[in-house]
């Protein structure tokens, strides 16, 4: 059994094929506590399968893995109740108001009311959602669901939340807001695991892992990385590494 | 002479009780052979003007025309004349490479080989897999099927609805270069997406907010349209760093950039040794602060922040 007090996530030649095609090849990684957690990759270099094994959705071929204190294989459940996830493509209830979404979600993790109202309230502030509280998830700008969708990942307060590629198609303004949640939430103890292509988002990591063809390529602060591959920033580093794949997909 | 025209085109949605504007009084004017990039967040309007101007919705108000041809009356006739490729991926999932470009040859009447030049490039790299079903391909795939189909029957005009969305830093740049290329053949081409760095690889483009056009120039002309001074900061803790520059009176605004904060001046802004000072009294460490030019981000968000009448 891995585990360690100062890792949140620990990877240890995590497998998973399907057929004869290996999507994540035994890879291993250490994410900290506390830090931000860039993991990038082209489309179909493994990323959301390596995801959705650290969510616990999937269970892998070989190799273990441990998210949060549990095992990814043999205590998926118990990861689900642990963790947040946001993706761009599905966050909120769009025909829920903002209270009921906040409401559904703290329900689902088995919080109880006066915590839920307590968060609730938390968060009106932090967003100055005061007016559109009930107003339908539907109604409200793109910027702002993006930014309530995290807030109720995280609502739970789990040690650590997945957002997968969270800022796409959002206004250059709102994407930085955003960070800043990202920032204050990191700041404030929560570990962040972040897909992004968006690659100024990858500087804004504490670490950066690039997965190419199922392999971890590269793997350190992006200081390090423009270093290591004498780059500019970390577009010119992934471009290095990802142009090397022969595989493509999604 | 113009391949797309719009004048003072607004479209207005339905929702509810509630009326949304989707477009507001954009008017513009592309040229042939000119590759034009609406550029802008989800929301913005783009799809909203493409799809008035490929003949799938009606103006609420303004007139338009692609190719010299209305979009209303003579919208059989642009039919003929243009590509789409749509954000959504529109072609028949279950059909084949092979069939769905057949298919798409045998409406407009035509063939795959009769303008095979055009297609050529891309063909190529989806050739090997020709007899999978397209429901099957990657995203990669998917898209460069997407563009020959949109290609087949040699267009005027191609109309691109982000088709860099969602999609890898190095398939973005092979997309773009596909795009280049057509843009030789003289093809005219409008393309919207929401990556303010594509911007640089278009002729000229409209920077879009709102159902509003922002500006529309050549990308190099937006950069130079900001005048205001501008500054890169960073220090070795960032997080302790942006609370400290958004206290600093002589700064307006504060923005992240990749490992830095770009910050812009307020009126009682005095120098950059002052602003030095001030944050060495906070305690920080490998201060760095220089004057930059801005990138497109900077004017767009710029421009955001600017009243409209």
């Amino acid at each position: 059994m891995i585990d360690s007090n100062s890792h949140i996530i620990t990877a240890n030649k995590l497998t998973k094929t399907f057929g004869d095609f290996t999507a994540v090849d035994a890879i291993s990684l250490d994410v900290h506590k506390g830090e931000i957690f860039g993991f990038l990759g082209a489309n179909g270099a493994g990323k959301s399968t390596a995801m959705r094994m650290f969510c616990g959705l999937l269970s892998p071929t070989s190799g273990e893995a441990s998210v949060a204190g549990f095992d990814v294989r043999t205590q998926s459940e118990m990861i689900k109740r642990n963790i947040g996830y946001m993706s761009q493509k599905f966050s909120l209830y769009e025909d829920l108001t903002v209270r009921e979404n906040m409401r559904l979600y703290g329900g689902i993790y088995g919080m109880s009311s006066a915590a839920i109202k307590q968060k609730t309230a938390a968060i009106v502030e932090e967003l100055h959602l005061q007016h559109e509280l009930n107003s339908l998830v539907k109604t409200l700008p793109l910027g702002w669901k993006q930014k309530l969708a995290f807030s109720v990942a995280i609502f739970h307060n789990p040690p650590l939340v997945f957002l997968d590629e969270p800022t796409g198609g959002v206004d250059p303004i709102t994407r930085r807001e955003f960070w800043e949640m990202i920032y204050r939430a990191a700041n404030a103890g929560t570990t962040v695991f972040v897909t992004t292509h968006y690659m100024d988002e990858a500087e804004y990591c504490n670490r950066v892992c690039i997965m190419v063809d199922g392999k971890i390529e590269a793997m350190d602060t992006p200081a390090q990385l423009r270093q290591q591959f004498h780059a500019k920033g970390m577009e010119d580093v992934f471009l290095q590494l990802a142009r090397k794949a022969t595989r493509s997909g999604d | 002479m113009y391949s797309i025209t719009a004048h003072n085109i607004s479209k207005d949605y339905q929702n509810g009780k509630a009326v949304v504007s989707a477009l507001r009084d954009v008017s513009l004017q592309v040229k042939a052979g000119e590759l034009f990039g609406l550029i802008g967040p989800d929301g913005a309007g783009k799809t909203s003007l493409i799809r008035i101007l490929t003949t799938l919705l009606l103006p609420s108000k303004g007139t338009a025309s692609v190719a010299g041809l209305d979009v209303v009356k003579d919208f059989k006739k642009i039919r003929q004349k243009i590509g789409y490729m749509p954000g959504r991926f529109s072609l028949y999932q279950d059909l084949s490479v092979q069939e769905n470009l057949d298919f798409f040859a045998s409406i407009f009447n035509t063939s795959i080989e009769a303008n095979y030049h055009l297609i050529k490039d891309i063909y190529e790299q989806i050739a090997p897999f020709k007899d999978r079903k397209a429901g099957k391909l990657s995203g990669g795939m998917k898209q460069k099927l997407a563009l020959s189909c949109a290609l087949i029957h040699k267009p005027e005009v191609l109309f691109l609805d982000e088709p860099t969305t969602g999609v890898d830093v190095v398939s973005r740049k092979e997309f773009w270069q596909m795009l280049q290329h057509l843009k030789q053949e003289g093809l005219s081409i409008l393309v919207a997406t929401p990556y303010m760095d594509e911007a640089a690889l278009c002729d000229r483009v409209a920077l879009m907010q709102d159902g509003r056009f922002l500006q529309i120039n050549p990308p190099a002309d937006i950069i130079h349209s900001y005048t205001q001074p501008l500054w890169s900061v960073k220090a070795s803790s960032m997080y302790a760093l942006l609370q400290h520059l958004r206290d600093y009176k002589g700064i307006d605004t504060v923005f992240p950039f990749g490992e830095t904060y770009h910050i812009t001046a307020s009126h009682s802004w005095q120098s950059p040794e002052a602003l030095q000072q001030y944050l060495q009294q906070l305690g920080h460490e490998q201060i760095n602060i220089q004057q930059i030019t801005a990138n497109i981000e900077d004017v767009f968000m710029h421009l955001m922040n600017q009243p409209h009448d």
